[in-house]
């Protein structure tokens, strides 16, 4: 279970821009759980995402994870842990590597690296069967560098990379946003798939109110640095956007459309 | 150019290949503009002719004068990492440095060492003289390294490694330390060029307080020369074109010292080296040669 208690986090602390990015969050995410975020520019979406994976230090509050504090540790230290798709598919892979070394490099997190060789034969027809899965004929341009491949095809690389290990729980961060609307259907799908597959706990930014509620068992709203209201089983199925807005509304006491949200991230 | 000269360019080219791997790894594999290189190839020489003269075994020498440039690397790496430092800046501080540690190591400004026993002594007494015996012991020394080296960057430590300089966001994300990683990868750099000056102060048999003035940039122009004449697709080819790009350059050098029409002299090496290294940057047909550090933008 991941639990985050009374979060705080401050952005450009003692100088004029001082904004407060979070202001005291309180979160609990049950092992197995697939929770959406939506919420406008400066919600504190990507703020809350980067406090789970590390890129981001609370001010205070406790951060814990089956019940280990990671509130102060480093994103590599807790990389074990947590496993992170990229809104920019350029930035969740090496576009210097091959496909394989990438690969290679995924397996390794949560673990001892050594000088035994990155790569082998068993690594590589592993990579060979997650890979034909994609789909995209990757299997076959293992030794291809990273950089020959489309957007999309990197983030579904980078998808894969992310639930080679296994972790505690998924970050998604508007990692379809990126793409074609063809693409990110496929992005999309590929993740529910696999994140069912391995029952991952899965937190996911989005920009879009419609997929929010499309995927996952549950959807949390974000507006200036509060968790405005947190949707899930019953009370979930059957909403659609326009109820979204106005349980907006009703929280919140400002009205809001969803062009402002859809526009502004 | 006569044979003795032609051997003496394949020999400086050999070791030269060394500090080229080590710039490799500092400016190709961790993207760190390191000119620390000036003062770790006159700091191998300093430590290991000081140890020979002191009657030390010269492969201990050797491997003291590796140790020296890793903390040399270490130092640099820490200034970075840890006091964030601008990169290019810490190492500056570091090489300005080991002037004076160099100078204190050594006592003097130069060490001769004619008449000491050198890595090249027991060579010395066979039947092939020692123009012939030096280059070919150097390239063992340096065939040695070159297959451990590139077996390291084959490794999962190595490959992490390669992942900090090209997107350090992504390594992190992926549990790599690139704090520790370019430690590493700093000190292994370093310890290389120290190797190099090491080899070098005992083949001509002297080891100056002046003589790393410029090798970052000989140590760039092979590495960049490598890169124009072969494929560095992969790593094993990246590293080989590191030691053909070091031969070739000093063979390009020692022809143009030998050609009397050009009239060049041996004072107007570095000159040679700036206006070669600058054509290899800016010419565009040579390669996308050292993207990034230098031409970062419009890349």
């Amino acid at each position: 279970m991941i639990s985050l208690r009374n979060i705080i986090v401050t952005f450009g602390k003692g100088t004029p821009l001082e904004t407060l990015a979070l202001r005291s969050i309180d979160l609990d995410i049950d092992r197995g759980e697939f929770v959406t975020v939506i919420g406008s520019n400066g919600a504190g979406k990507s703020t809350l995402l980067n406090i789970l994976s590390g890129e981001a230090l609370a001010d205070s509050g406790t951060l814990l994870i089956d019940n280990e504090d990671l509130t102060r540790r480093l994103t590599h230290a807790r990389a074990g842990l947590v496993a992170r798709v990229f809104q920019d598919p350029l930035a969740g892979t090496c576009e210097q590597l091959t496909i394989e070394e990438n690969l290679a490099l995924a397996c390794g997190r949560g673990r001892n690296r050594g000088l035994t060789k990155a790569l082998n034969t068993n690594l590589r027809n592993r990579f060979k069967q997650q890979l034909e899965r994609l789909g995209l004929g990757l299997e076959n341009r293992l030794s291809d560098q990273m950089g020959l491949l489309s957007g999309g095809q990197r983030q579904a690389v980078s998808l894969l990379m992310a639930t080679l290990q296994p972790a505690k729980i998924l970050l998604l961060d508007e990692h379809t946003a990126a793409l074609d609307p063809k693409t990110a259907a496929f992005v999309l799908e590929l993740s529910r798939e696999i994140i069912q597959e391995q029952s991952l706990t899965t937190l996911m930014v989005t920009h879009s109110m419609r997929q929010a509620l499309d995927v996952g068992t549950r959807t949390i709203m974000m507006h200036q640095g509060r968790i405005v209201f947190d949707v899930s089983g019953q009370q979930r199925e059957g909403l659609d956007v326009p109820d979204l807005l106005a349980l907006f509304e009703k929280r919140q006491g400002e009205s809001l459309t969803d062009d402002s949200l859809l526009l502004s991230t | 150019m006569n044979q003795i000269a032609f051997l003496g360019a394949i020999e400086s080219g050999l070791v030269f290949g060394l500090v080229a791997f080590g710039v490799f790894l500092s400016f190709r594999i961790l993207q760190f503009p390191d000119l620390t290189v000036d003062g770790s190839f006159p700091l191998g020489a300093a430590v290991s002719a000081t140890l020979i003269v002191n009657g030390n075994d010269p492969w201990l020498a050797t491997l003291v004068a590796a140790i020296a440039g890793a903390g040399a690397g270490l130092i640099t790496a820490w200034l970075n990492v840890r006091l964030k430092i601008l990169h290019l800046l810490a190492s500056i501080l570091t090489m300005i440095a080991l002037y004076s540690i160099n100078l204190r190591i050594m006592g003097r400004p130069n060490v001769a060492l004619l008449g000491e026993e050198t890595l090249l002594t027991p060579f010395e007494s066979g039947s092939l003289p020692y123009y012939i015996t030096t280059p070919l012991v150097f390239s063992v020394i340096v065939l040695i390294i070159l297959v451990l080296l590139v077996k390291f960057l084959y490794s999962e430590i190595g490959l992490a490694m390669r992942a900090t300089g090209a997107n350090p966001r992504m390594a992190r994300a992926h549990g790599i330390n690139t704090g520790r990683m370019i430690l590493l990868g700093m000190a292994i750099s370093n310890a290389l060029v120290a190797i190099a000056g090491a080899l070098f102060a005992q083949s001509q048999g002297s080891a100056d307080v002046t003589m790393g003035v410029g090798v970052i940039v000989i140590g760039l122009a092979s590495v960049i020369g490598g890169e124009a004449v072969m494929s560095t697709r992969t790593m094993l080819l990246a590293i080989i074109a590191c030691l053909v790009g070091a031969i070739l350059y000093r063979l390009a050098i020692a022809t143009a010292l030998n050609l009397d029409m050009l009239g060049l002299k041996s004072q107007d090496l570095n000159l040679v080296t700036a206006v070669l290294v600058t054509a290899a940057i800016v010419f565009p047909g040579m390669k996308r040669s050292l993207s990034g550090v230098f031409t970062r933008g419009d890349s």
